[in-house]
């Protein structure tokens, strides 16, 4: 049904169909919206059996979900920026243990300076910690992935992030088709467990484990993200097969079979995207969008397939590497290897700078001349950088950055954006 | 694409009253799309809003940097915060006001735009004699749906009935009923003045 719902609320409804037995989470914005609407589902009676447990911190969210996942409990929780990186030991151990708990993480910039704004580093932070990472660009999709995330995670006994862009998606307002609770039912079988902490059937889960097995542990992780890689694609056909739209899937491509500039992307600012390249089109340049979708698994073949026929790479990145430069840029260039191509990291909208489509359309078009630095940083405000460089070469004690960039900034409540 | 960008304070109900804008537009049968400006919302602290209308699948996800409406739910903001920035030059522009915008000292705006496209509406009084309550949101939502069309009463009720309930949606539905009816009015003594 098609309904026009907040963000958060759709993947709240999403998650309630998928019939979760235990949801825990501690709020943290933007993502308490999402656990706040399944709470009044829990609370209503819409979604039973179901226990939704108010725990005391991120760290007791995730170890809440480890047990109950353990026990055989379908489980979901959601957090975002400080809150990811204060669970972040028992993240490890959920897909260390092989525990297929879904989570969306609605994706928030990490402090300092604190920030409550978009961008990507926070799940970036977590990259190698072995759970799969599902990248959404519109409410639509981020509601249709987490049907999907529950699949997948439980065929692979893995666990898997849901990443929505926090506000920008979380906290707008558009359409949305909401599937029934029979259609999901047929799609999503009841979670039968691989392993499970049953009196019935007395098992130990966590056990140490030394030089002897560690590695082959950890290459199974692996394994199993090499087989989703399979799994994805197959999971959104299914998926467009019963519901009747494409979400989901490696990949999502926009004009770029002709197209000699390709841009590669993460999340709603494919969308903006997608405006830019129409704008370019109409003037006459051969111009596409890559959508990555599954980050990890990260389909190395898929992208290079892609990317092949391109003279140009422009990877666009929410998330950024201190002392290197693009993080999703190294992943798109070890796809590429041995191609020769131009390639271009772009970093924009960290917390939650707007990524506007005239920005994009410049930035692109001094790509498509090649006079685009290997690394950009769009639309940075060279000025108080360099007087703060000056700052700090005349004074020892310059004090502390933000506060000064803040101060030379003026804070204006006047600026839209 | 129609862009709306609302102007107000932090308890005005400026985010509620995009998102309600938006299940108009839903209800009309169009694509919408509403957000808020992200910020640490702070009661009192100046507040901004989006809107956008289409006939199809909306992906811009950048600000409302030229709108082709603007609707400001206070105008002390005015002296504040340079809401007519980037407003088309074709745009509407709805203030919330007892007095005319050449009364607060608009005159260069009325003169810069079209005029039939520019009014007032006392929402924050039409809103205190149906809800007790200064939230003018629902009556500019009203009010706007009289300047241009773009959405109809019917729709901004039925999007009011869905975000509330009970005696709340019925308030505010009749505030926006009000508001109607001023900007209407408004709109025709304005008409007949200038074939005057």
């Amino acid at each position: 049904m098609l309904k026009q719902i907040e963000g958060s609320r759709a993947v709240a409804e999403a998650v309630a169909l998928c019939r979760p037995e235990v949801i825990c989470a501690y709020p943290i914005s933007p993502q308490t919206h999402i656990v706040e609407g399944l709470g009044e589902l829990v609370k209503a009676g819409t979604l039973t059996p179901c226990e939704f447990i108010n725990v005391e911190s991120e760290f007791a969210a995730m170890s809440v979900a480890i047990g109950a996942s353990a026990a055989g409990g379908r489980t979901y929780t959601a957090t975002a920026s400080q809150g990811l990186l204060f669970m972040c030991e028992a993240v490890y151990n959920a897909s260390g243990l092989g525990l297929p708990i879904v989570m969306t993480v609605a994706n928030r910039a990490i402090g300092a300076p604190i920030n409550i704004w978009n961008d990507h580093s926070d799940s970036m932070s977590q990259r190698d910690s072995g759970w799969l990472q599902l990248f959404a660009e519109s409410n639509q999709e981020a509601l249709d992935m987490h049907i999907q995330a529950f699949k997948l995670g439980e065929e692979l006994s893995m666990p898997v992030m849901v990443c929505m862009d926090g506000f920008i998606l979380t906290h707008a307002y558009e359409r949305a088709d909401m599937p029934t609770q029979a259609e999901v039912d047929a799609f999503l079988p009841p979670y039968e467990p691989r392993q499970v902490l049953d009196p019935a059937e007395p098992v130990s889960i966590g056990a140490m484990v030394g030089p002897e097995a560690f590695m082959e542990v950890r290459y199974l992780a692996h394994a199993k993200q090499t087989m989703a890689l399979e799994r994805i694609p197959q999971i959104a056909d299914e998926f467009a097969q019963r519901f009747g739209r494409r979400s989901g899937g490696l990949l999502s491509s926009y004009r770029c079979e002709d197209a000699e500039t390709i841009v590669v992307a993460l999340g709603s600012v494919v969308g903006t995207l997608q405006d830019a390249v129409d704008e370019m089109r109409d003037g006459g340049r051969k111009v596409g969008v890559l959508g990555i979708r599954s980050f990890r698994p990260f389909p190395l073949a898929a992208v290079r397939a892609a990317l092949q026929g391109a003279q140009r790479v422009v990877v666009l990145e929410k998330s950024f590497s201190v002392g290197l430069g693009g993080v999703l840029s190294t992943d798109v260039r070890l796809a590429l290897s041995g191609l020769l191509l131009h390639g271009y990291t772009v970093v924009a909208g960290l917390g939650g700078r707007a990524i506007t489509k005239a920005s994009l359309i410049r930035t692109l078009s001094q790509a498509m001349a090649d006079q685009l630095p290997p690394l950009t940083f769009m639309d940075l405000d060279w000025g108080i950088v360099n007087r703060q460089l000056e700052r700090e070469k005349a004074t020892r004690r310059s004090g502390p950055i933000a506060e000064n960039l803040l101060r030379d900034v003026g804070v204006v409540a006047s600026k839209v954006h | 694409m129609l862009q709306i960008r609302i102007h107000g304070r932090g308890g005005q109900g400026v985010v509620t009253a995009a998102e309600m804008l938006s299940i108009a537009a839903f209800e009309q049968g169009r694509h919408a799309q509403a957000f808020p400006s992200f910020g640490s919302e702070r009661t009192g602290a100046p507040v901004v809003a989006f809107c956008r209308f289409d006939d199809k699948e909306i992906r811009l996800r950048e600000p409302v940097l030229a709108p082709d409406v603007l609707i400001v739910q206070d105008p002390t903001l005015l002296h504040q915060v340079d809401v007519f920035q980037g407003l088309k030059p074709d745009g509407y522009v709805l203030i919330n006001s007892s007095r005319s915008l050449d009364e607060i000292g608009l005159a260069d705006i009325s003169a810069r735009f079209r005029r039939e496209r520019l009014t007032h509406v006392p929402a924050t009084e039409i809103a205190r004699a149906h809800l007790g309550r200064p939230l003018p949101n629902a009556a500019l939502l009203g009010g706007f749906a009289a300047l241009s069309g773009l959405v109809s009463l019917q729709a901004v009720s039925h999007a009011i009935g869905v975000k509330f309930s009970g005696r709340i949606a019925a308030s505010n539905i009749a505030a926006a009923a009000e508001a109607f009816e001023f900007v209407r009015q408004e709109m025709q003594e304005s008409a007949h003045a200038q074939a005057d």
